[in-house]
């Protein structure tokens, strides 16, 4: 604590600048900064594939407490591109963990920031909505940082997917595991715009056989694999430019049973016909009410998308709100009326989160029946 | 579902007196939910033994029972009341224990009284252990091996399948009392029979034990559509074997990664609906293992608790509001959360901020007992602390006690320094009330986490965290040496690391003043947050604010006139939920008179740092520094010191000095009334009487003050409250004895002296001044003789034997004192009188701890007068006059924690040790003392065997006690000589042994439950061992123990009055005529 730790500053577009030290790598990153209210699972928020090109403000403020652990991470690396919080804990404490956070964070050249009023920078992008940031521990002057950010590629109208999904169809498990006792019997085509692993391992334990295709897969290419249900996933930015894969999608429609989570819904939503807008600063916690129409019950959810399906651009006729956020009203679940297609805008694989909704992904297995 | 139609009245059930492990924690509740139940249009019926209480205040509910919270006394206000349904679930383990015995007495049945918020099989299940344990297993949640035993058999034979250690937990209590961690059978046997002595189904839980698993506590809340939320996960620093109320707490969970959280989440759903917890709060309990993670369910409540207050307090969530419009039909999405106006109250709390909870206990008056901390909760109270991390918010924390820490550090402490490593690693590994400061005591020898860990198994994250600050402290101290000192970065870090600037003034070799100055010059200055439940996702509304050296304040200051209340701080005997009561009612005054009310207090267990009752709320402890930071962003138009108790009054003139203004009786005639010097000055000045004294910094200014005044002398440090560490010294070898020990107890004040009035009565006069004319608020007898401390004794209002004149005289003694002192406000005066002399024992230029009661009894807010006198009014403005024709009497009586302290000397003393207090009403003074007596939930039966039991002075006076018992039907027994002295006067009596004499003796007796009522006054130092073990006996058995003559006849009026006709109950409400 007592020498001298490296500095860094969070700059972002509008001028407003934090001061702090440096976390992780040190240098410069640019992203989207916005900020996130769960106050556990920083691990699965790092590796999720849909905070690509975001720098993640945690606002709880004790952060690193219980390490890294071998086993919560939601893909193969980190994907935000950077991380601010206001105390880091070099302390590790928890029997899984078997390394610190600024560690992981070095490992996959992370930079991030700590030691600044995150409560300050978070009632500004509340107020000011999410904008463009940087982090550096360079000395470089405010204006140039700006500016960097300035001819920094944006967030809205760029598909970002493109640079999360496979590369090529692969099959889940990645690491081959004994053959299970009871074959699997649903072939379940996933489509990866950037998939949590914990929606795939939810799957497979629900007796899944998994194949996971890359996002611009075409819809033949999906039924020739001969599923029995599509499997729409998460991922990062603006659906809108994602239009291959809306395209598949809008093929897909009433072959297979489909369902989708998070991204998942926003492409399922536009096949659909329907329209998306781009929150003001985002839903990215784990305590967000979910109302489920049906039953009238509430569910808390994990939430992490900037952008949401508006509510009233769905077609009336085929599409049925099945989930709305008592929040702020939003879209965030439908289901189509007549074809075997539903979806949800938050995460019922959580990771992190409460497990509420859970029953979600038992729904689809009825569907495949 | 909208809320219900088809109930229109609601009984709710208090949790009675103040004791340990239920405190005013459960007024906090109560208050929200009689407000709660009452804005959505029901007729609230309130029956609560408390008197001190917000709640049993006549306009928080519409029909206000101050009765016994006795079967009896309910069932009779149920016939009375008719109510539709009784929620039993806000008032602590009382509440719902008596729920239960009315539901299976069939009385609610009978006047078809519905359950809300809990059913019977509901409390059934979560309550008795054995039922628990067994539904834990049926759906596949892991407790620990053991098993549920009601005899002594059953448990042995328990123990041999599963060995030690044990721990032993008995069903339906609350604080753990009658439990324990035994390790052997010798220890085995007696705690066993305890345990089932302590509980009222004679049940007791043996598990093995799991000491140093970490314990988290889940604050949960469901609704009747199974919607489902967690307000707050608690993770203990202490891990288990320290009960939850004494062990430090830290909101949210620290070291819990998702997966291990959610799963702690999932149980608590799963237990929560099979345990059926239908509508409102509960609180579970875990323990995990840190090697491995695994998780076994400790226990559950299903009602609002100690943990839930504190977890409303940590996240702005008010558990007990929402409880109590789920328990009338609603839905947790159908209510708004407050905070944010616009979000449903179904939600999960994200906060921003580490909330850091440490307790604070009072051994200090329970000499002889063990300190270390186990099972059993001992704490009297507990203090909050709000930081942006840990170490900040432990540090505020710790210098909110008010213990005369100022942080982590043990610097001034000369008793750490010269402890050994042995002796230090052996309380560390139990854990002790000064837990904190002997880890950094063993961190200065050397000592690393890692070592600690193994010793305390406290997790290595706090123990890290602690080191951290250690570690710079010591950098501080290095670089405050070198000539540039501390620089303004570092000086900032160690604000931000929650260093007071008194501890900083310790390393620096300054004092507060300079640091403060020195910190200011620097531009450091504290930032204000809000605590909003939603780390700032949405805009929030509510002001409730906690300093932090954060960037940015959010506090913003209004233009509106303002004025700042003190509070009480943490509760700890002689300062607790009366002085918290007198600041709500200043808030409450300060807001009808359009005045913007600001509260600073620490202590989470208040109604007055609901956020919901001042215009604004600052969490923060009550020094110098922090409450000085408040006033220089505030800039209020005055500070009211008077309601807090002592602790505002400490403050009063150095904070007058840094020239905050004052309302009320100002700091200098505060000191005039607490300087003996002066005060007696001013006593002569207007030919007032007052016990002879002196004042003593040394032994030998001691002896020279007896000199002059003589034996009996009444001895005690300055500037004390509830008497600590006072004492009747009767010759010069206990004089010497108590200099030498209480002057660790004085800090840098002197010592006292008064000549001790030997049987003198006792009055309390609490009265109102505007600075010119005097009104009294009410008068009160004491039962007990002085000497006895006020806040111990019963008292009785009005005064039963007063002669006309003696009545004239406290009247105007009491008008020239406030007139003297300039007193603007609330003043309290102790009278002693002997034969005709009316005697000054004390007066207290402030709200009294009797300032409920009296308020209470002649239904007049005098908190809310005082606040009007301050604002400017005078007496005659406001309309006040003292009406001394009262057509009822009000019995106070008071309530000892004595079954936490085996050793504890049970005869009363003056100092203070009572915790809480009741009230019996009605219109005759036997029944109300027997009413105030029974609620203090010790049964004496109309008829029955008495154990009698005094000292040959005491003889006489005691023969007409014993016959008119035995007239009643009573059975006597006696030791020998007792014995002797009442068959030689023709009374049947039934000899016992003395503990010496052999056995069946009197302690086997008291064992078997052949002793109904013990009459005993002290009988010298050589039968304190004798008379321990049968306080001890008596009090484990629960039997009457009666220790004062005058408390003895009051009692036999009691009895009189009870064998004679049943009692009326009566409401509030009723007596004042409204
Ligand atoms: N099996 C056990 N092993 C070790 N300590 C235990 C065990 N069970 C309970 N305790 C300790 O005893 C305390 C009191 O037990 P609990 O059931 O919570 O009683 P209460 O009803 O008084 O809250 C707990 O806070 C915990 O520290
Ligand atoms: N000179 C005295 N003679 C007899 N009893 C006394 C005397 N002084 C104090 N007491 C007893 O001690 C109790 C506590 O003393 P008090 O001065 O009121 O202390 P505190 O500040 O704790 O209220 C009183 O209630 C009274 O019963
Ligand atoms: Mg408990
Ligand atoms: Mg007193």
């Amino acid at each position: 604590m007592n020498q001298q730790p490296t500095k860094a500053r969070l700059v972002l577009s509008d001028g407003k600048v934090f001061q702090g030290l440096s976390l992780g790598k040190t240098g410069a990153t640019v992203g989207e900064v916005v900020f996130n209210t769960a106050m556990t699972g920083y691990q699965e928020i790092l590796t999720d594939p849909s905070y690509h090109f975001q720098i993640i403000t945690m606002t709880y403020p004790q952060i690193g407490n219980y390490g890294v652990n071998p086993t919560d991470f939601e893909s193969r690396r980190i994907y935000a591109s950077g991380f601010v919080i206001r105390e880091y804990s070099p302390v590790v404490s928890n029997w899984q963990a078997d390394r610190s956070l600024d560690d992981y964070l070095k490992h996959y050249d992370i930079v991030g920031i700590s030691d600044l009023d995150t409560r300050a920078l978070t009632r500004h992008i509340r107020d000011q909505g999410a904008q463009m940031g940087i982090i550096t521990t360079e000395d470089t002057p405010v204006e140039e940082l700006i500016a960097r950010i300035q001819e920094s590629p944006k967030l809205v109208g760029r598909n970002i997917v493109q640079e999360v999904t496979a590369a090529e169809p692969y099959d889940w498990p990645l690491n081959p595991v004994p053959p299970p006792e009871e074959p699997h019997p649903y072939r379940v085509a996933v489509y990866d715009f950037g998939i949590k692993f914990s929606i795939l391992r939810i799957l497979h334990d629900l007796g899944c056989t998994l194949r996971v295709f890359p996002a611009h897969t075409p819809a033949e290419e999906i039924l020739a694999w001969e599923p029995d249900g599509i499997f729409l996933s998460n991922g990062p930015g603006d659906p809108e430019p994602v239009e291959k894969a809306v395209a598949s999608v809008r093929k897909l429609l009433g072959k297979k049973p489909i369902f989708g989570i998070c991204l998942g819904i926003q492409i399922l939503g536009l096949a659909l016909g329907g329209k998306t807008s781009k929150l003001k600063f985002g839903h990215h916690g784990a305590n967000h009410p979910v109302k489920h129409l049906p039953t009238g019950k509430v569910e808390i959810t994990s939430q992490n998308h900037g952008f949401v399906v508006d509510i009233d651009s769905l077609p009336k006729d085929d599409v049925k709100i099945t989930h709305i956020n008592l929040n702020d009203g939003t879209l965030e679940g439908f289901k189509h009326k007549s074809l075997r297609a539903f979806a949800v805008q938050y995460h019922p694989e959580s990771a992190p989160g409460p497990h509420d909704s859970h029953y979600l992904f038992q729904q689809f297995i009825e569907d495949m029946k | 579902m909208p809320k219900r139609n088809d109930i229109k009245k609601i009984l709710v059930i208090g949790s009675g007196p103040i004791v340990i492990g239920q405190a005013c924690e459960f007024d906090y509740s109560g208050t929200q939910a009689c407000n709660a139940l009452r804005e959505e249009g029901y007729s609230v019926c309130l029956i609560n033994s408390n008197p001190a209480t917000i709640m049993t205040d006549p306009e928080f509910s519409d029909r206000t029972y101050i009765e016994p919270l006795h079967v009896e006394a309910i069932e009779k206000i149920i016939e009375q009341e008719r109510p539709d349904a009784l929620l039993p679930t806000l008032g602590g383990q009382t509440s719902l224990n008596l729920a239960v015995e009315l539901s299976e007495a069939g009385i609610l049945e009978k006047y078809n009284v519905e359950l809300i918020g809990a059913n019977l099989e509901t409390i059934q299940v979560a309550e008795d252990r054995e039922l628990f344990r067994n539904a834990m297993k049926e759906i596949g949640m892991n407790v620990p091996d053991g098993g549920c035993v009601h005899t002594l058999e059953e448990a042995e034979a328990l123990q041999e399948r599963i060995g030690f250690p044990l721990i032993i937990r008995p069903a339906f209590t609350l604080g753990g009392i009658g439990g324990s961690v035994v390790y052997n059978m010798e220890e085995y046997v007696p705690a066993v029979q305890w345990g089932l002595s302590a509980s009222p189904v004679s049940e007791v839980l043996i598990e093995q034990s799991v000491l140093g698993w970490k314990e988290y506590e889940l604050e949960i809340m469901r609704d009747g559509a199974d919607n489902f939320v967690i307000i707050c996960s608690i993770e203990n620093l202490d891990p288990m074997g320290v009960h939850t109320g004494d062990s430090v707490t830290v909101a949210p969970a620290q070291t819990l990664t998702d997966t291990e959280y959610q799963a702690l989440r999932d149980a608590a759903k799963k237990i929560t609906r099979r345990v059926g917890v239908e509508t409102g709060g509960a609180n579970i309990q875990f323990a995990v293992n840190p090697d491995n993670g695994d998780m076994v369910v400790i226990e559950m409540n299903p009602r609002v608790s100690r943990s839930s207050a504190l977890a409303s307090k940590a996240t702005g969530f008010p558990i007990a509001k929402i409880a109590a419009k789920l328990a009338v039909g609603y839905r947790l999405d159908e209510i708004t959360n407050d905070i944010t106006r616009k979000t449903p109250a179904c939600f999960e709390p994200s906060i921003d901020y580490v909330v850091v909870k440490v307790p604070r206990w009072d051994f200090e008056k329970f000499p002889g007992n063990d300190r270390r901390l186990n099972s059993q909760m001992k704490s009297v109270g507990e203090a909050m602390g709000i930081g942006r991390t840990f170490k900040e918010a432990l540090g505020k924390t710790l210098r909110s006690l008010e213990n005369g820490w100022s942080g982590f550090h043990a610097n001034n402490m000369p008793d750490y320094r010269e402890m050994s490593r042995e002796a230090l690693t052996d309380d560390l590994r139990f854990g002790t009330p000064d837990r904190l400061l002997k880890l950094w005591q063993a961190f200065s020898i050397g000592m690393t986490p890692e070592e600690l860990f193994d010793i305390t198994k406290i997790d290595i994250w706090f123990l890290q965290n602690l080191h951290q600050m250690y570690d710079f402290e010591t950098y501080l101290a290095t670089a405050a040496k070198t000539p540039e000192g501390i620089d303004t970065e570092t000086l900032r870090r160690a604000k931000q690391l929650g260093f007071s600037d008194k501890h900083l003034g310790i390393l620096m070799g300054a004092d507060e003043l300079s640091v403060r100055e020195m910190r200011k010059n620097a531009g450091i200055v504290p930032s204000y947050k809000i605590v909003d439940t939603c780390a700032a996702e949405f805009e929030s509304f509510t002001p409730y604010f906690y300093s932090t050296y954060d960037e940015e304040n959010e506090s913003i200051r209004s233009d509106r006139k303002k004025v700042i209340i003190l509070g009480g701080g943490p509760n700890r005997i002689g300062q607790g939920i009366e002085f918290d009561y007198c600041c709500v009612h200043g808030i409450l005054a300060l807001k009808s008179l359009g005045i913007e009310a600001i509260m600073i207090n620490c202590n989470p267990e208040t109604v007055s740092t609901d956020y919901d009752v001042a215009d604004k709320l600052y969490f923060e402890p009550l020094t110098y520094e922090d409450v000085l930071n408040i006033i220089e962003l505030e800039k209020p138009d005055g500070i009211i010191t008077q309601f807090g108790g002592q602790t505002p009054l400490k403050l009063a003139i150095p904070l007058e000095k840094a020239g905050v203004p004052f309302w009320g009786t100002s700091p200098d005639s505060i000191d005039l009334a607490e300087d003996r010097d002066r005060f007696g000055a001013l006593l002569n000045k207007l030919g007032i009487p007052q016990p002879q004294g002196g004042t003593a910094r040394s032994i030998e200014e001691a002896l020279k003050v007896s000199e002059r005044i003589g034996y009996p002398l009444m001895v005690r440090p300055s500037y004390v409250l509830g008497g600590r560490a006072m004492e009747i010294v009767y010759d010069q070898n206990g004089l010497k004895q108590y200099m030498t020990s209480a002057v660790t107890a004085s800090e840098d004040h002197p010592v006292l002296l008064d000549r001790f009035l030997e049987n003198a009565f006792e009055f309390d006069v609490d009265a109102i001044c505007d600075g010119e004319h005097t009104e009294i608020c009410g008068m009160m007898q004491h039962i007990e003789e002085a000497g006895v401390h006020s806040g111990d004794s019963m008292a009785v209002m009005p005064p039963y034997l007063l002669s006309m004149s003696q009545h004239e005289d406290l009247k105007e003694y009491t008008r020239q004192m406030a007139k003297a002192l300039n007193v603007k406000g609330l003043i309290n005066i102790q009278f002693a009188i002997i034969y005709d002399t009316i005697y000054v024992i004390e007066v207290n230029p402030r709200a009294s701890r009797t300032v409920p009661f009296v308020s209470k009894v002649t239904g007049t807010p005098f908190a809310k007068l005082a606040v009007e006198v301050m604002s400017g009014k005078t007496l005659d403005e406001i309309g006040y006059t003292f009406n001394d024709r009262l057509p009822y009497v009000a019995v106070k009586e008071s309530v000892f924690p004595f079954d936490r302290f085996e050793k504890a000397d049970i005869f009363l003393r003056p100092e203070m040790r009572s915790t809480g207090e009741v009230m019996g009403i009605s219109s005759n003074f036997g029944a109300s003392v027997f009413k105030a007596f029974q609620a203090t939930n010790v049964q004496i039966p109309k008829t029955g065997t008495v154990f009698i039991s005094v000292n040959e002075g005491d003889r006489s006076r005691m023969l007409p006690i014993a016959r008119e018992l035995d007239k009643l039907g009573w059975k006597i027994m006696a030791t020998r000589g007792n014995a002797e002295f009442m068959t030689t006067r023709g009374l049947p009596v039934k000899p016992v042994l003395k503990v010496s004499e052999g056995r069946p003796n009197i302690i086997d007796h008291i064992k078997n439950n052949e002793i109904d009522l013990i009459i005993k006054t002290p009988l010298g130092q050589r039968s304190r061992t004798d008379e321990y073990a049968i306080g001890w006996a008596a009090i484990k058995s629960r039997v009457a123990f009666i220790t004062t003559l005058s408390a003895a006849e009051a009692i036999l009026r009691g009895l009189r009055t009870y064998s004679r006709k049943p009692f009326e109950y009566k409401c509030l409400q009723e007596y004042y005529g409204k």
